[in-house]
């Protein structure tokens, strides 16, 4: 079973018709959801400080976020004169269209497990109930997430300042070095469902908690993928790129109008996006009990259930972690990060691969023990001797 | 019909990428000239059913190496347009044309004299099925092609340990910088 099966027998007009629904669909509940996020994430942290929040617009403030769009409209549009002309304007597109794309691969409902492929009827065709299903799945994330770092890096330098330049770089140096952890986080989960397609990787969490990623990825992958998230999000404790206490506002300092407005909506449904992409690849996307009736109706309740938790735990990282500062950072990501996400993923491959060519385990793991022994007493050895040659040259000097 | 529509689009995008890269004044603009050309050549894989590869070149090329290349021109601030004339070195110009214009002419002979395959090199599993792609991928690096494979691997770490050797400070700061220690 590869691809969606609305497009198996040619694609007609009501093929289209549904396509185009999906696509209006999740472009909306993206954007509605952001709206409502940026007003759960004001009303959540003045919780945790003991303030009240937006309260004027609308019930509980509800609207705060839609009349904030308004006024971003009406605002006027500076452009700095040393800046960029064409990449100033260029920058605030990428970042949202990125943002927009990423949630196309997420699968947002459908029931898997017992007899059912995770397919809906609309309109009597079958189909899947994500925008797109491609073979590579997972990798447009992670693809779209790296070309999501040239919005931020080319709003800073085309700025023509210094506060959004020093901030672009940060966000640069910061993106590289999360990618990697991310990328080898998602590497775990795909060698253990053996699809790259989102889809592929809910149906094969199927059938009871037991099955999430989560649980039999052992935890490590979802450690490392939320910390490496939170870091490509650009979120506290890792917003470094627009630490508000050093660089003015970081990277849109220089942005007004609707064009700043882009970026915050960018961000926000990044974060959104994440979420998603995090409930899809460890906690079975929308799996969950169906209560009663309604079978295609239950997937989506959980699936959403899910991804406000995580906003939830975005929110609550805001509110109670302090920034780290930019060593502590590279550190993390270098020196913990991706060497534990790269243990892991040889401990798991070995292990499916000892269970698909049914391997002694003793020799198995045994020789793999052995492997890691001589490596890293090589490489204690090879570090030390480095550092007694540099000793002996220096002290000759 | 739509294969040739895509290929021409593709292919335009390509040239396009690629005379901007060396017609652009600034450095900036370059590179992202070049990352148009990634995505046009992105564009051309998907066109081929290599899925695989067009993910892999848009997350490496286009969202890794060039950020690094973006990455250095910020830090070193060669972002400005600088006088060209005077880093040149003597007779640069004349080399470059000489050679340029030679391999033009070496890639044009080929394709007349050796016909329509240019370089005659089979895919390496034919029309592969879409969900196939990585496994024909992984099989191809790790039987026929694996000594090239671990010889590159083997590169790039030869590679990285140069520029860590080359980058390393002693560990304690009081110590004599690099440069100095050079210079007995």
């Amino acid at each position: 079973m590869t691809g969606d099966p609305l497009y198996l027998d040619g694609v007609d007009l009501t093929d289209l018709g549904i396509m185009l629904i999906k696509v209006l669909v999740a472009f909306t509940f993206l954007l509605v959801a952001t709206m409502f996020m940026v007003w759960f994430e004001r009303k959540l942290i003045s919780d945790m400080q003991n303030r009240i929040g937006p309260n004027v617009a609308g019930p509980w403030g509800l609207l705060q976020t839609f009349a904030d769009g308004v006024k971003f409209f009406f605002k006027e549009d500076l452009r700095p004169e040393n800046a960029d002309p064409l990449i100033f304007r260029l920058a605030p597109y990428i970042s949202a269209v990125t943002a927009f794309l990423s949630f196309a691969v997420v699968p947002i409902g459908g029931s898997f497990g017992g007899g059912d492929s995770g397919t809906v009827t609309i309109f009597g065709r079958e189909t899947f109930l994500q925008v797109a299903d491609p073979p590579i799945g997972i990798l447009l994330l992670l693809a779209m997430s790296s070309i999501a770092v040239y919005g931020v890096m080319l709003a800073g330098w085309a700025s023509g300042s210094k506060y959004p330049l020093i901030g672009s770089v940060r966000a640069s140096a910061q993106a590289i070095s999360y990618e990697a952890a991310l990328g080898m986080a998602t590497v775990v989960v795909v060698v253990l469902a053996g699809t790259l397609s989102t889809h592929g990787i809910v149906a094969a969490q199927s059938g009871g908690i037991t099955r999430w990623f989560l649980i039999s990825s052992g935890i490590v992958p979802f450690v490392v993928f939320l910390i490496a998230a939170t870091a490509e999000l650009n979120r506290p404790p890792f917003d470094l790129v627009e630490a508000e206490q050093e660089l003015v506002g970081g990277f849109h300092t220089e942005y007004s109008s609707i064009r700043f407005a882009l970026f915050f909506l960018a961000e926000f449904m990044n974060v959104i996006t994440m979420s998603a992409i995090m409930v899809t690849l460890f906690f079975g996307g929308p799996a969950g009990p169906i209560l009663f009736g309604m079978t295609w109706f239950w997937p989506t309740v959980w699936f959403l259930l899910k991804v406000l938790a995580f906003l939830f735990v975005f929110v609550w990282f805001r509110a109670t972690l302090p920034r780290l500062r930019y060593d502590q950072l590279m550190h993390l990501g270098w020196k913990l990060l991706i060497p534990l996400i790269l243990f892991w993923l040889m401990f798991i491959s070995l292990k499916e691969l000892r269970a698909a060519y049914d391997w002694n385990w003793l020799v198995t793991y045994g020789s793999a023990i052995l492997a890691l022994a001589v490596g890293t007493a090589l490489l204690l050895a090879a570090l030390r001797a480095g550092d007694r040659v540099y000793r002996e040259e220096l002290e000759d000097a | 019909m739509v294969d040739a529509l895509v290929f021409f689009i593709a292919a335009a995008v390509c040239l396009t990428g690629a005379l901007g890269v060396i017609l652009a004044r600034n450095p900036v603009h370059s590179a992202l000239m070049l990352v148009m050309t990634l995505f046009g050549i992105a564009v051309q894989f998907v066109a081929q059913e290599a899925h695989f590869l067009a993910a892999v070149q848009v997350i490496v090329y286009a969202g890794a190496i060039v950020v690094l290349f973006l990455f250095v021109i910020m830090l070193l601030g060669v972002d400005r347009a600088q006088d060209l004339e005077l880093s040149i070195l003597p007779g640069q110009r004349w080399a470059a044309l000489v050679f340029g214009a030679g391999s033009l002419m070496v890639l044009g002979a080929l394709i007349v004299v050796v016909g329509e395959p240019v370089t005659g090199a089979k895919s390496v599993g034919g029309s592969a099925s879409t969900a196939e792609n990585v496994r024909l991928l992984a099989r191809s690096l790790f039987s026929d092609h694996v000594y090239a494979f671990e010889l590159t691997s083997l590169l790039l770490v030869i590679a990285v340990i140069g520029a860590v050797v080359l980058a390393r400070k002693p560990s304690q700061s009081e110590l004599p910088l690099v440069e100095e220690r050079g210079e007995n």
